[in-house]
Parts: C-alpha cells; sequence; structure tokens
C-alpha cells in the first residue's frame, strides 16, 4: 500500500528528503571522525618526527617535588599519579566549599536584590555590577597580593579573640583534635546521623499526610545536635580536646590553618560567583507571578511563610538549570588557582608536564578530570531538578 | 518542498568538497612528510631551520624578561643581558647583523612547549641542562653558558644561617624550574621540613617572599643575585651557604636538525675561542694579519670553516666583532662593574683554570 504511494509520487532518491536527511546526518559524523582522525595522526607523526615520547608510564615515576597543601599523605618519593591526586583533591575541596558559599551568598544578595529597602536593593545591585564585570584573573591576583599577603607578618600575627591569629602565612584557629573517648564517640555522631535522617522521614510522611510540611531543615539538624551533645556527657573520656594555635619556631603549631592561597582562591570564586547565582536567583523569584504572592498574602501566610511555602518552590525549578551552569563555571574557574600559588590540579599538572616533559599526556588528563568534575555534578544537579520538577497531571 | 530540497543538495555539496579536501590532507601522512620549506609558518619545518631564518629575515629567540644580567626587559622596551648577548651572537653569526633578532620572553613553564611547537628557533632562558629535558623534550642542549648552582636566600634578620635550620618554614619557588625538584631533594636529605609555595612567575615569587609570605626562597644563585639587584634594600638579604645542586646553563634548539645545533654550539665556542686567543671587539682587525694558522682558520681568512656550518667564512669574526668574546659578554652584563658583581669563577677559561674549554675550530 505505502510502496505504491511512494511510486506514484515517485521522486528521485537524491531529492527525497528522508534519504537526504540520513545522508547529510552519516557525512556530518563522517566529517568529525575523518578531522579527529587528521588531528591525531597529524599529531603522532609529528611527536615522532620530533622524537617525543607519548604514553602515560610517567604516572608511575617519582614526583620529585613537594606539595604545600595535600590532604592525602605526599612526599617528594610519591608518584606523579599521587601528585595529580593530590591536586584533584584540592580542587575539590575548593570548589566543594565553593559551590556551598556562594549559593548562600548569592542567595542572600539575590533576595537583597528585590528588597523595598533602598539601600539594600542598591547596594546589591552594585555588588553584582562591580563583581560580575571584573575578570575572575585579575580579581584572585588582587585579591592574593594586594590582601592577603599584605596581611601582618608571622611575627606580628593579628591576634583575634579565640585567639586567632591573622597572619599572611595563613589564618590560625583553635581547633579540636580527638581524645581518648573518641573512637567511641565516633559511634554516637554515626548514632546521631541515622536520628537525624530518621526524623526528617518521619516529619515529610507527616507533612505529605497533613499538607502542612514541617521545617525538615530545622528539625533534623537539631535532633543530630541533641544526640551528639548527650553523647558528650554519657561517653567516658575526652571524645576531643581543642587545640590551641602558638606561635612556636618560624611557624604555628596546633589549632588548624588556612593558607592564604587556599583563601584568596575561595573568596575569589565565592564573590565572583556569587555575583552570578545572585542574578540566577533574583530572575527565578521574579519569573514567579505576582498572583501566587498576592494569594499567599490573601490566605493569611506570614511573609517568611509566603517565601518558604509558595515562592521558592516555584522559584527553584527556574532557578536550578542555570545554578548549574554557574556551578560548572566555578569548578571550572578553580583552575585560575595556580595565579595564586594554590596547589590545584592544574597548578600540579602544569608542573608534572614541566618536569615531565609530558604536554599532550596531562592536557588529556585535565580535560578528563575537568570533564568529571563537571559531568559530576550536572548529573546530581539533573536529578534533583527532575525531582523538584513540576508533575504534570 | 523542491526548495528545500534544494538547498540541503547544495549544503551537500560543499560538505562534500570539504571531506574530499580532508581526504586529500590526509592520504600523504603516512609516507614521510616531504622537505617542504614553510614561508608564512614560523620556525615550524625540522632540518631547515637556518633556511625558514634567512628567509623570514631574522632570529626568534626564547629568553627570559625577569632576570637583570641574564635577560630582562628594559624599561625602553629592549632586551638586555648574558643570554641576550648569545641570541645577538647567533644573529651576527648568521646575518652579520647582531640585531636580527626577536625576542620572545617566556615564563619558566612556557619554555619547553614553545620550542617543541617550533615558535622560537632557540631557547637561550638561564636553562638548565638535564638528562630527562635532553630526553624528553624533543630538543637538545648544546654547550653549557653558564655554570650555576642553586642558592637560598633569607632576610638577614631572620637568624638562619644554614639549610639544616630551616624547619617549618615556608620557602617560595618557581614552578617547572629544576629549582623546584632539587630543593625537594635536598630538603629530604637534610631530613628538614619545610612547605613550598609554589608560583608561576618569578615576579610573584619574589614579592611572596619580599612580603613574608615566605622564609626564604630559592633559584640558581645567577638568578638570587640578578633579583637582588633589583630590591628594595638588597643589603637587607643573604645567600645560604649551600649550594644546593649544578646548574649548567645553556642553549636548547630542536631536535631533527643537526646544522642548526651545530651553528648555535658553534657560536658559543667561537665566543671561547675568541677569549682564550686574547681577541676582543676592540682588537680583532688587528688579527687580520695575523700568521697564527688556528686564529686565521677561526676568523676566515683560511679553510673554509663558516661554509662548513652553512654559514660565511666571517662568521666567528663577525660574533667577536659585533658582539665580543665570552669574558666581554660577561663583564658586560654580570661582572665586578655591573650590580651583579659576579666572578668568573667555574666560567673562567680553561687556561685560567676555568671549565670553559672550546674544541679546535678546525
Ligand atoms: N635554571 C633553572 C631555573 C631557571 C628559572 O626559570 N629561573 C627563574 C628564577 S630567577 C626565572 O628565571 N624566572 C623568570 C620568569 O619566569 O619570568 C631551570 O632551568 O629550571
Amino acid at each position: 500500500m505505502t510502496t505504491t504511494s511512494s511510486e506514484q509520487h515517485a521522486v528521485p532518491f537524491w531529492r527525497d528528503e528522508r534519504y537526504l536527511q540520513v545522508l547529510a546526518q552519516i557525512l556530518v559524523v563522517a566529517i568529525i571522525a575523518g578531522t579527529l582522525y587528521y588531528l591525531a595522526n597529524n599529531l603522532v607523526t609529528a611527536l615522532a618526527a620530533q622524537n617525543i615520547p607519548i604514553g602515560f608510564d610517567f604516572l608511575r615515576l617519582t614526583a620529585g617535588f613537594d606539595i604545600g597543601e595535600s590532604s592525602i599523605a605526599y612526599s617528594r618519593a610519591s608518584t606523579n599519579a599521587q601528585a595529580l591526586l593530590v591536586g584533584v583533591l584540592n580542587t575539590l575541596r575548593v570548589s566543594f566549599l565553593g559551590i556551598i558559599f556562594s549559593t548562600i551568598l548569592g542567595a542572600i544578595v539575590g533576595v537583597a536584590r528585590l528588597s523595598n529597602n533602598w539601600l539594600v536593593n542598591k547596594l546589591a545591585g552594585i555588588y553584582v555590577e562591580i563583581l560580575r564585570n571584573i575578570p575572575l584573573l585579575v580579581f584572585l591576583i588582587f585579591l592574593y597580593s594586594a590582601a592577603f599577603v599584605k596581611l601582618p607578618r608571622i611575627t606580628e600575627a593579628l591576634e583575634l579573640p579565640g585567639p586567632i591569629y591573622l597572619t599572611n602565612r595563613g589564618f590560625f584557629v583553635p581547633w579540636a583534635e580527638p581524645g581518648d573517648g573518641w573512637s567511641t564517640y565516633r559511634w554516637v555522631l554515626w548514632v546521631g546521623l541515622l536520628v537525624a535522617i530518621v526524623v526528617a522521614w518521619v516529619l515529610r510522611r507527616q507533612g505529605q499526610r497533613t499538607g502542612r510540611m514541617p521545617l525538615i531543615l530545622l528539625w533534623a539538624p537539631l535532633a543530630f545536635v541533641v544526640v551528639a551533645l548527650l553523647g558528650w556527657f554519657i561517653v567516658p573520656g575526652q571524645p576531643l580536646v581543642s587545640s590551641i594555635p602558638v606561635l612556636e619556631g618560624r611557624n604555628f603549631t596546633g589549632g588548624n590553618g588556612l593558607t592564604p592561597e587556599f583563601m584568596a582562591v575561595l573568596l575569589g570564586l565565592v564573590v565572583y560567583t556569587s555575583a552570578f547565582i545572585a542574578e540566577v536567583v533574583r530572575a527565578g523569584i521574579q519569573a514567579v507571578s505576582k498572583g501566587q504572592r498576592e494569594a499567599a498574602t490573601a490566605l493569611g501566610l506570614s511573609g517568611f511563610q509566603t517565601l518558604r511555602l509558595v515562592i521558592l518552590p516555584q522559584a527553584q525549578r527556574v532557578i536550578i538549570p542555570p545554578l548549574t551552569s554557574q556551578y560548572l563555571n566555578l569548578t571550572k574557574n578553580s583552575s585560575l588557582a595556580v595565579a595564586a600559588g594554590y596547589p590545584d590540579v592544574y597548578a600540579i599538572g602544569r608542573t608534572i608536564q614541566n618536569q615531565s616533559g609530558r604536554s599532550i599526556e596531562i592536557i588529556a588528563l585535565m580535560m578528563i578530570v575537568y570533564l568529571a568534575f563537571s559531568l559530576g555534578t550536572s548529573l546530581f544537579m539533573n536529578w534533583y531538578n527532575k525531582r523538584i520538577r513540576l508533575v504534570e497531571r | 518542498m523542491v526548495r528545500k530540497s534544494f538547498i540541503m543538495l547544495a549544503l551537500l555539496l560543499v560538505l562534500a568538497l570539504t571531506l574530499a579536501a580532508c581526504g586529500q590532507a590526509t592520504t600523504p601522512a603516512p609516507a614521510p612528510a616531504p622537505e617542504q620549506p614553510a614561508v608564512s609558518e614560523p620556525a615550524q619545518v625540522a632540518g631547515n631551520t637556518l633556511a625558514t631564518i634567512k628567509a623570514r629575515g631574522k632570529l626568534i629567540c626564547g629568553v627570559n624578561q625577569a632576570v637583570p644580567g641574564f635577560g630582562f626587559l628594559q624599561s625602553d622596551g629592549s632586551f638586555a643581558g648574558f643570554d641576550i648577548d648569545f641570541c645577538k651572537a647567533l644573529s651576527a653569526a648568521i646575518f652579520g647583523d647582531p640585531n636580527m633578532v626577536e625576542y620572545r620572553p617566556l615564563t619558566a613553564s612556557e619554555r619547553f612547549t614553545t620550542l617543541q611547537a617550533g615558535e622560537i628557533d632557540v631557547l637561550i632562558r638561564n636553562t638548565t641542562w638535564t638528562l630527562t629535558r635532553d630526553t624528553e623534550l624533543g630538543g637538545n642542549f648544546v654547550h653549557t653558558t653558564f655554570y650555576d648552582g642553586q642558592g637560598i636566600q633569607v632576610p638577614v634578620d631572620s637568624g638562619i644561617n644554614s639549610i639544616t635550620e630551616l624547619g617549618g618554614t615556608a620557602i617560595c619557588v618557581q614552578q617547572g624550574t629544576t629549582t623546584e625538584l632539587n630543593l625537594a631533594d635536598q630538603m629530604a636529605a637534610v631530613g628538614v621540613q619545610y612547605t613550598p609555595v609554589v608560583f608561576e612567575t618569578a615576579d610573584e615569587t619574589v614579592n611572596a617572599y619580599l612580603e613574608g609570605r615566605c622564609d626564604a626562597w630559592t633559584t640558581d644563585m645567577s638568578g638570587i643575585v640578578a633579583r637582588q639587584s633589583i630590591f628594595p634594600d638588597p643589603t637587607a638579604h643573604k645567600i645560604l651557604p649551600e649550594v644546593l645542586s649544578k646548574e649548567p646553563l645553556g642553549p636548547m634548539v630542536r631536535h631533527g636538525d643537526d646544522q642548526w645545533f651545530d651553528i648555535v654550539q658553534w657560536t658559543v665556542f667561537a665566543t671561547f675561542q675568541a677569549e682564550e686567543f686574547g681577541i676582543t671587539s676592540q682588537n680583532i682587525d688587528t688579527f687580520m694579519s695575523t700568521e697564527n694558522p688556528n686564529i686565521r682558520q677561526m676568523l676566515g681568512l683560511e679553510g673554509e670553516m663558516g661554509v662548513k656550518l652553512g654559514l660565511s667564512n666571517d662568521w666567528a669574526y663577525n660574533i667577536v666583532k659585533l658582539v665580543g668574546n665570552y669574558a666581554e659578554i660577561f663583564n658586560r652584563n654580570l661582572g665586578p662593574d655591573t650590580p651583579l658583581g659576579l666572578a668568573r669563577g667555574l666560567n673562567a677559561s680553561w687556561v685560567d683554570g676555568g671549565l670553559l674549554y672550546a674544541p679546535p675550530i678546525r
């Protein structure tokens, strides 16, 4: 039946749109594959012509250089792969904290931009306009060399109550270290976590049943704190002992320190990205129609309730996709860390590239690492986005 | 409908042509690429560096811009220094004019990729000769022009007098240098714990040290002295007595062009040999009537030394006349009358007990 009809309108295949479309797609794929092959082949031939070896064996070799900040055991005798891992963890550390803080700061500024208070509104506007328009690299270099490195020298440390010491070697704060009761207390913390999860689940169920969603984000952490506090008094021995920073010789010992490199990069990323997030948040809130707010007010909801129960859940849907790309930007921008001397994965990659001469391999690894970070973030955010999406009935 | 498919067809035709062009370009690739002088491209084609330089009309030299005395970008926009003078000597040997050079300022971590990529003809940027660099970077080192060693600098009032007293300190160092590795090696050897703070450029490194971010900073001795000469208060800093490493600094060229390697290498030797013969830029013309066969061969009065290198026979004459012998180059940039005030030390001619020893130019 169909055959006859198509035969009736017999169009030669080279004018039949259906064939042409398929053909065009095949061609495009072929062109892309061909170009890639050409480039790869070119690369291999050129490297061979210059006698430059290629391969990933160098990852097993001794790195030979030291790294200033590392969250895992590392020394000059570790391998290049371990050095890269140190860099990956440093990047994750600064990006993760950066995402959290820039979200908080961005949300505050975004809401402030919609404030009826003239001063708050204008200040938030100026904040966004200035920060969005300064290149991040310039901002980072400024923060590091004009702010953090200009702090008092270690011998003249600025002492704040705590004691907290501010110096250009870093900020040193009192910290807690595991005491003799720590091994038992650890279990209490796990139990606390479990209790918090159960509380959250129960409250959620209750909210779904009654249609009145309780403040889960308040009660669940509170449950954790209560368990943790109870455990503190019940568990024998000292779970944690405080450790106070003291200047000993040329450096502080005890307490915990944050280097100026880390802080400059973190602050730079947070402040810069928060300006963009503020705009995303503002746009999201404005996208909720005015009628929703008016209806909420008419129902007698308070300002906070309106925000929490009516505005934010709807604004969220608009906010999440552009917010995701801000997170991706932040993670990728963290590769500017080398400008402030922070050993992120890119800085360490550059060092290895220089010491081993493996440019192509290192650049390829860098691309894979950042791609993995970005895909990971995207996956999470897409999952979240799907969860909060309006289910059309 | 008809219109639409027509556009589609046209599009396909364009695509097909592109593909054909691609295919053509790929075909000759498996076969060894024929030598073709790339006129429009920079210093790309291996095996033909000299021809490329001549066709271009200038030498492209990768240099430092931040180390006074070695390679420094002056306030008037010109480059000066010991390494720069070797770029000039090469230009004199090739063109009979020391100024046919384009300088490319490079950071420590950029330099090798730039050389590999063929963007410069030669790298003369206080670069240490090591086995890894010689084998893995697609380049070769010619003879060393400056024997150096790594040092550590601290403020005079720090009370630090030896590297064994550096425990718990922060040390500023530049990325992509041998310095980074030597520091780690030596500190591990003496068992001293320290924190490296690594920067991309010399300026950042030195700035962090001067601001007190680090207790010490480290690089080649010559580099320290050079930077110290432009510190706000040079007398407030001292170099620790230990020499951490051997740092033979010299020019580097790309693999695959032996003639070009020879030209760079013998340009260096010519400056050594001229000093040994006592020939300077001032007195060279008095040697033109010499009877000494060795000098006659070097100056192109006898034999065809220049032609064997692919240059003209007055190549060495031009180097010495227009730039100077090794002693002149050294003294002009690093010697006692300069802010650096370096002694010749190992960098003296072998006849004076140093390491500079040129093979015979014959
Ligand atoms: N000779 C060592 C170090 C050379 C080096 O890069 N030194 C630094 C410290 S003085 C420098 O020249 N920096 C100048 C810059 O990067 O602008 C090497 O070859 O790795």
